[in-house]
């Protein structure tokens, strides 16, 4: 016996949009290859570059997890006042603009940050923050957050009632780690070790601003050089290419563990602790989640405080960078609902795989390789400073997709679990399912899945770094502009208003899909 | 009349085989052990699920195949017959246009089908703001809009009260009685069928039996009913 599945003409707009994710990533990956120099092109500094991607990746995805594990498990065993608050907290660096995070982390570590003025309050000599530890510290500040709740999740799974049997045996914390809590992390740990370490591997901006120079530079950036600097396709293309093997292989490790879902909500439970209550073991915990916190909040903090200064005085330039930033947002929140909605549909009518893999090809896949490859393709055509908002809103969608379909595609299940059967009886086929079914239930995560894509879109600087012309791009290329000139006030102030537009996109997306929603 | 040829649906070990014939206008009460196929045996009519071997037939026409909208079915589940998301009045006005493009003509035809089940004035609201015997009624008055010839009803009004379930259940007969419709429906009460049904379907051990009369199963019942009535 099997169910029936009359596919509402979802099928043909899904194969659609398959078609144009294919052509999107591999098309690009082709006119990559065709373009590709042979290997008597590589030199000692790409190779540099291959170690140094690798090298960096590394020791984030490691100091991410290490401190990752300890903080989850104070935030797992302890009950505070504004726990909640700190763990929606630990999910913003997820919508924050990368190059925001530098100028705070600027503010706080940079060459005149609060740190260095201490230093040299006590007569030590400054620290620099560019380079290796730069960016490895920027890429901790990133994935911190992101692996703590990943791992915060699998110790909120472990049943409260194996801590109350474990507190009825008699258990110490040192049992409760071995019986418990090692098992979990065993499970956990890999896959969030591997996603963070997959997405530094296709770091771009961080190194851009933090990095560069021979000692320093990431295959994304080497790809991003020889464009720029060089304009040497054939040199970009090659490590293109690699860049591609590199995280492409990744991810077929990565495919291999049960990836934990990132965006899962019930992290409001709390399990009462027997085995954690001595002093000693309570302190630690608060020591860990203040410095945690204060590592999270301290840039963000500096950069309210340094950007509103700023703010007044700033050049008009910037206002029209954020209004084209606001545009290609929106052009690409657009464009990921149309692409997820029908794949979101394929899979839940066809019980398709395709979510998964689709995610992981996007997470892989560099938005500086998909731009190498329409540059190539395009460049003969047609003034790549012309089509560079729209290409950065294109790749924006694609990258955003993943993510939306997350939020999606459950959702859809749900509601075809619940009422598929009556909309097949009553005849709610295609545009009137869509209308009359799907749209109005799937609101809740339509305004979280438009959310997430609109400030993604807002703070990336990736493509647009390739096609736009000197005076053209979005507020994340005229805020990088700003750094690369140590302009660091309208920095600072730019920083702000990009801050501000994300947050505040992201904001009004998924509060629009709150309100008025029908239980 | 509705035909059930040989009609088959398996799922690993566990078997549904249904054989028999319903006279128009007949209604019919599904009962039997939970897990038996009752709620199958009406997915397959409705053609929600598709049979392994075996057919459906109307009249005469083979509907095997025909997807469920396209059948002349009006089908009402335990749960979720609303959609919570519209108010009452278009709940009822999908039953005429699934797009929901009503006419005036057709407006005023799902004014005085939610007036027919005591549910005048009321087509403004939604779901939510309803009772259960009034959301029970919504889902009545669609199916009496649809005007199909089979009504299904998969334990309808489970979650009403006694007073309000047998209520309801005279609501039916009558609907049915006023549209010639055949009616099937599943329930774990006796009662029920006693009350409305005037034969019944006995679903046990991998069979739905054809339809006995009700007086007749329940005064000298098989073994299988037997067993499931205790």
């Amino acid at each position: 016996m099997r169910w029936r599945s009359d596919p509402p003409g979802a099928a043909g707009a899904a194969a659609v949009v398959a078609a144009i994710l294919l052509v999107l990533n591999l098309g690009a990956l082709g006119m990559v290859a065709s373009r590709a120099e042979g290997w008597g092109g590589w030199s000692a500094a790409d190779g540099a570059a291959l170690r140094f991607t690798l090298w960096q990746a590394l020791l984030s995805a490691v100091f991410s997890v290490a401190m990752a594990v300890p903080v989850a498990r104070a935030l797992a065993r302890r009950r505070f006042p504004g726990r909640g608050a700190l763990i929606v907290l630990m999910g913003a660096p997820f919508i924050l603009p990368v190059l925001v995070a530098v100028i705070g982390l600027l503010a706080v570590l940079g060459r005149n940050g609060l740190v260095n003025d201490l230093l040299a309050l006590a007569g030590l000599p400054r620290v620099s923050i560019y380079g290796l530890h730069g960016v490895v510290l920027a890429h901790v500040f990133f994935n911190l957050p992101l692996a703590t709740r990943l791992i915060l999740q699998g110790w909120l799974a472990i049943p409260a009632e194996r801590f109350r049997l474990a507190a009825a045996l008699g258990f110490g914390p040192g049992d409760v780690a071995r019986v418990l809590e090692r098992p979990m992390l065993r499970e956990t740990v890999p896959g969030a070790f591997l996603v963070v370490f997959v997405l530094c591997l296709t770091s771009f901006a961080v190194a851009l601003a933090l990095g560069g120079g021979p000692r320093a530079t990431t295959v994304e950036l080497a790809i991003y050089q020889a464009f720029r600097f060089d304009f040497d396709l054939g040199k970009a293309a090659l490590l293109a290419l690699v860049q591609v093997a590199l995280a492409g292989a990744a991810a077929l490790v990565a495919l291999r563990l049960t990836l934990p879902a990132e965006l899962g909500p019930g992290f409001d439970r709390t399990v009462t602790r027997w085995d954690a209550t001595a002093p000693g073991l309570r302190a630690q915990d608060a020591v860990l989640i203040a410095l945690a916190t204060l590592f999270l909040a301290l840039p963000l903090a500096m950069i309210a405080l340094n950007g509103l200064a700023a703010l007044a005085t700033l050049p008009a330039s910037i206002w029209t960078a954020t209004l084209r930033s606001l545009a290609v947002a929106l052009v690409s929140t657009a464009l990921t609902l149309a692409l997820a909605l029908p794949i979101a549909a394929l899979a839940v009518r066809r019980k398709a795989r395709i979510v998964e893999a689709l995610g992981m090809l996007t997470i892989a896949a560099s938005p500086l390789v998909v731009g190498t490859g329409l540059f190539v393709l395009l460049f003969p055509l047609i003034d790549p400073g012309k089509v560079a908002l729209g290409v950065t809103a294109l790749v924006n969608a694609a990258m955003a997709l993943p993510f939306a379909l997350r939020a999606l595609t459950p959702a859809l299940a749900a509601i075809e679990a619940d009422y598929g059967r009556l909309a097949d009886g009553l005849g709610l086929t295609g545009p009137a399912r869509l209308r009359l079914l799907w749209l109005p239930r799937l609101r809740r995560p339509l305004g979280f899945a438009a959310g997430l894509a609109a400030a993604l879109s807002m703070g990336d600087l990736g493509v647009v770094a390739m096609f736009a012309s000197p005076e053209g791009g979005t507020l994340p290329l005229a805020l990088y502009r700003l750094m690369a000139a140590y302009r660091m006030d309208d920095a600072a102030g730019a920083a702000l208003v990009l801050l501000a537009a994300s947050l505040a996109l992201f904001w009004i997306f998924d509060r629009g899909g709150r309100l008025d929603a029908d239980a | 009349m509705l035909t059930l040829d040989r009609l088959t649906a398996r799922w690993g070990d566990w078997t549904l085989e249904a054989d028999f014939s319903v006279e128009p206008g007949a209604k019919l009460a599904l009962i039997g052990p939970s897990g038996a196929g009752k709620s199958t045996l009406l997915g397959l009519i409705a053609g929600h699920e598709t049979p392994d071997a075996g057919r459906v037939l109307w009249q005469g026409e083979d509907l095997t195949d025909a997807p469920p909208a396209a059948r002349p079915v009006s089908m009402i589940f335990q749960d979720n017959n609303l959609f919570p998301h519209l108010t009452a009045a278009q709940n009822v006005g999908l039953g005429l246009r699934p797009d929901l493009r009503l006419d005036r003509g057709q407006r005023s035809q799902v004014e005085s089908a939610l007036e027919r089940v005591g549910l005048a004035g009321l087509g403004a609201r939604k779901p939510g703001q309803l009772s259960g015997g009034q959301a029970a009624r919504v889902a009545l008055a669609r199916a009496l809009l649809r005007h199909k010839p089979l009504m299904l009803l998969d334990e309808p009004f489970g979650a009403l009260g006694p007073a309000l379930r047998t209520e309801m259940l005279d609501l039916v007969a009558e609907l049915a009685d006023e549209t010639g419709a055949t009616l099937l429906i599943v329930s774990h009460d006796p009662d029920d069928a006693r009350r409305i049904a005037d034969g019944v379907v006995l679903v046990a051990d991998g069979i739905a039996y054809p339809p006995a009369p009700t007086e007749d199963i329940f005064a000298n019942p098989p073994e299988a009913l037997r067993a499931y009535l205790g």
